[in-house]
């Protein structure tokens, strides 16, 4: 099914990016100490040639296919399109991927790189818990060595995964400096690359870092877009009129949208964790609310104070509470291509609670986000248009949480 | 040709007197902005040449432990570029001799701007200017901005990087250059002696700048060893590993000097060279 990342490009003349110096107009770039450049620079040209290998893309599409269980299925949501009262919304079921997300699209090919690359161990940075455990899992599928970086205080709020990573073989490390989330768990991360650069591939879980980081996931991510597409064709006989998915960092969004940049009649919404509301300040929508810097290896939209400090992050959603986002979505909200916006907590707790009662389907606190959005959109619709909405994960892990916020305990 | 600035002056003053650079870190505001002062006086009486300031920031990628507690203890008391650009101004009031060189990460000053950035710091009598996280590639327009100022911009070469692009670094730096003695981060143990030597050696090849070593140096034997092979030294995490049994509020303690001797012994260990 998926094609070598030069042939992407194709469908997105005009949204060709990164440039061959990592950079998405003003944002990316490669922005590490320089003890790392010399890994990313290794990374980028060992990315490069890939490009033309059959046997890796195969490789890759085979886990894919057998290990994963992609395709996944586009399914029509014919109750929640009945309540919405407008477009039809469909939905692309990446929670239906083995380890339960779409991360795993994209640990199974930095996997597959770091083994091509020859390094034996491999580090992650996990906030709630999905990217580390899908990190562990094809760790565990590959036989490499398995070290995930997690905040002190996500390491309280998601036991069930800590576990879940430990079963699998991964060393947990608790990262006890700044804020405890995932933010720190990034620096400790990078701290640790710097130290074991040797011997150590660094599996970033989001299109962003430094270069050639927004890329790579970006590409192991555009399955998702790709195979919507073929499948909006199949089952409906032209593309969807608008796709929406949450924004944390942004890789399941940029997996579906990308695929779609240059088809210009498909509207696009990137939805952000909205947190206690964009006026309160306590939120985690860098695009909606933020100003461009410099975090953790690449130029992008960040929550940052007056004098440059990365602020604190507030969701209701683990896998949405970064400070930054991909320096891709940066740009595409730059160039108006996509429009990204916002979603409550409450709105998005509501929208849990919709699609689990009308559709049988619990989705993640952080898809959430996306489903609350949707909704909205679908009503000021026509019944003949389609929305797709990214599933991109179940919520199963979130059901502590969602009790503990009505006041139950399990 | 432009007046020769403040550190090439300090680097060729100490090479004609045969000795070596001695240039100590500390976070600014660490752990609060009078007593940074307060140390900075001290480690100028104990032997310092150079004075490498670290500008706080919530996500220190490239330090280690001791260093990012320094950096917390300045962030709980508020400190900002902003201070950090008046307390060099304060501190030159009394000091025109020392260099004075920002270290920190990129953000804060894209968030003040690099125009502003410069302007502000070539003012407050700031050397020099040394950002983590951004390599010269990307870093040509701050660079620029810097040089109209009269500031060094000076770069780091690590182990892992490639005689060809330290020959580019070479070129793009001014002031000193800064060799990271290890893979890892600040604090960390030095382990392979013998490579750095042979990688300073061959970066005098490329530059005439005084090349400097630093991440590793705990104490005055590893003072003494990495001065033997090079220009001069940084000792940070020591210091700041000091500073943290250091409680604010009273500058004038008398335990500032004892804080302060690791530098005092570094300046003795390596004028006996």
């Amino acid at each position: 099914m998926s094609e070598a990342p030069a042939e992407i490009e194709i469908d997105s003349v005009g949204f060709s990016g990164p440039d061959a110096s990592g950079h998405f107009g003003p944002y990316g770039g490669v922005f590490v100490g320089e003890t790392l450049i010399a890994a990313v620079e290794e990374l980028a040209l060992v990315y490069q040639d890939l490009s033309g290998e059959q046997d890796f893309w195969s490789e890759y599409d085979n886990e894919l296919r057998h290990y994963v269980g992609r395709p996944s299925p586009l399914y029509f949501a014919e109750r929640l399109t009945e309540v919405s009262g407008g477009a039809r919304i469909y939905l692309k079921r990446e929670d239906l991927n083995h380890t339960g997300a779409h991360k795993v699209n994209n640990t199974i090919g930095q996997a597959l790189l770091a083994k091509r690359m020859g390094k034996s161990r491999i580090i992650a940075e996990t906030g709630a818990g999905q990217h580390g455990v899908a990190s562990a899992t094809v760790a565990a599928r590959l036989g490499l060595e398995c070290h995930v970086y997690m905040g002190a205080e996500d390491i309280k709020r998601q036991a069930p995964n800590v576990y879940r990573m430990k079963l699998l073989g991964a060393n947990v490390v608790s990262v006890e400096s700044g804020s405890r989330t995932l933010k720190d768990a990034m620096n400790e991360a990078l701290r640790d690359w710097a130290t074991n650069v040797d011997n150590t591939y660094y599996i970033i879980g989001t299109v962003a870092g430094p270069h050639p980081y927004p890329q790579l996931v970006r590409d192991f991510q555009c399955i998702i877009g790709r195979e919507t597409k073929q499948q909006s064709l199949e089952m409906f006989g032209k593309l969807p009129d608008a796709l929406v998915a949450c924004v944390g960092g942004g890789s399941n969004a940029i997996g579906l949208f990308h695929p779609f940049l240059g088809d210009k009649r498909v509207a696009m919404f990137g939805v952000e964790a909205g947190g206690k509301g964009l006026e309160t300040g306590e939120h985690a929508a860098p695009l909606s609310a933020g100003t461009p810097g410099v975090l953790h290896g690449n130029r992008t939209y960040l929550m940052t104070d007056p004098g440059g400090q990365i602020q604190e992050t507030h969701s209701v959603s683990a896998g949405l509470d970064y400070p930054g986002v991909g320096p891709e979505h940066a740009w595409l909200k730059d160039l108006k291509r996509v429009n990204y916006v916002a979603a409550t907590d409450t709105e998005a707790m509501n929208a849990f609670h919709k699609l689990t009662r009308l559709e049988g389907i619990i989705p993640a606190l952080e898809t959430s986000h996306a489903v609350a959005y949707a909704m909205d959109l679908a009503r000021s619709m026509g019944a003949d248009q389609t929305i797709v909405i990214n599933l991109s994960g179940r919520g199963d892990k979130d059901i502590e949480t969602v009790a503990r916020l009505e006041g139950m305990k399990l | 040709m432009p007046a020769m600035s403040r550190i090439s002056a300090i680097a060729s003053d100490r090479i004609q007197q045969e000795k070596k650079l001695l240039i100590p870190y500390l976070v600014a505001g660490d752990p609060d902005l009078p007593t940074t002062l307060t140390l900075m006086k001290e480690l100028v009486q104990q032997g310092a040449d150079i004075i490498e300031l670290g500008i706080p920031f919530s996500d220190p990628a490239s330090d280690g432990p001791v260093i990012q507690r320094g950096v917390e203890r300045a962030l709980n008391g508020g400190t900002t570029l902003r201070d950090t650009l008046a307390l060099v101004a304060q501190f030159r009031e009394g000091d025109t001799e020392t260099g004075i060189v920002l270290m920190g990460y990129l953000n804060p000053i894209e968030i003040m701007g690099y125009e502003n950035f410069a302007g502000s710091a070539a003012a407050a009598g700031v050397d020099g200017v040394l950002v983590v996280d951004m390599p010269p590639t990307d870093s040509m327009e701050l660079h620029r901005r810097l040089a109209a100022a009269d500031i060094d911009t000076i770069y780091l070469v690590a182990p892992t990087t490639s005689a060809e692009r330290a020959k580019d670094i070479a070129e793009a730096c001014t002031g000193y250059l800064y060799y990271v003695s290890l893979k890892g981060v600040t604090g960390a143990a030095i382990t392979d002696h013998e490579s750095i030597k042979e990688t300073i050696e061959s970066m005098r090849q490329l530059t005439d700048l005084p090349v400097v070593v630093g991440f590793g140096i705990k104490d005055s034997k590893s003072a003494k060893a990495m001065a033997s092979v090079s220009d001069g030294i940084i000792i940070g995490s020591a210091l700041v590993e000091q500073i943290a049994k250091l409680s604010g509020g009273a500058p004038e303690k008398p335990e500032i000097p004892s804080c302060c001797a690791v530098i005092g012994e570094a300046r003795s260990a390596i004028d006996s060279l």
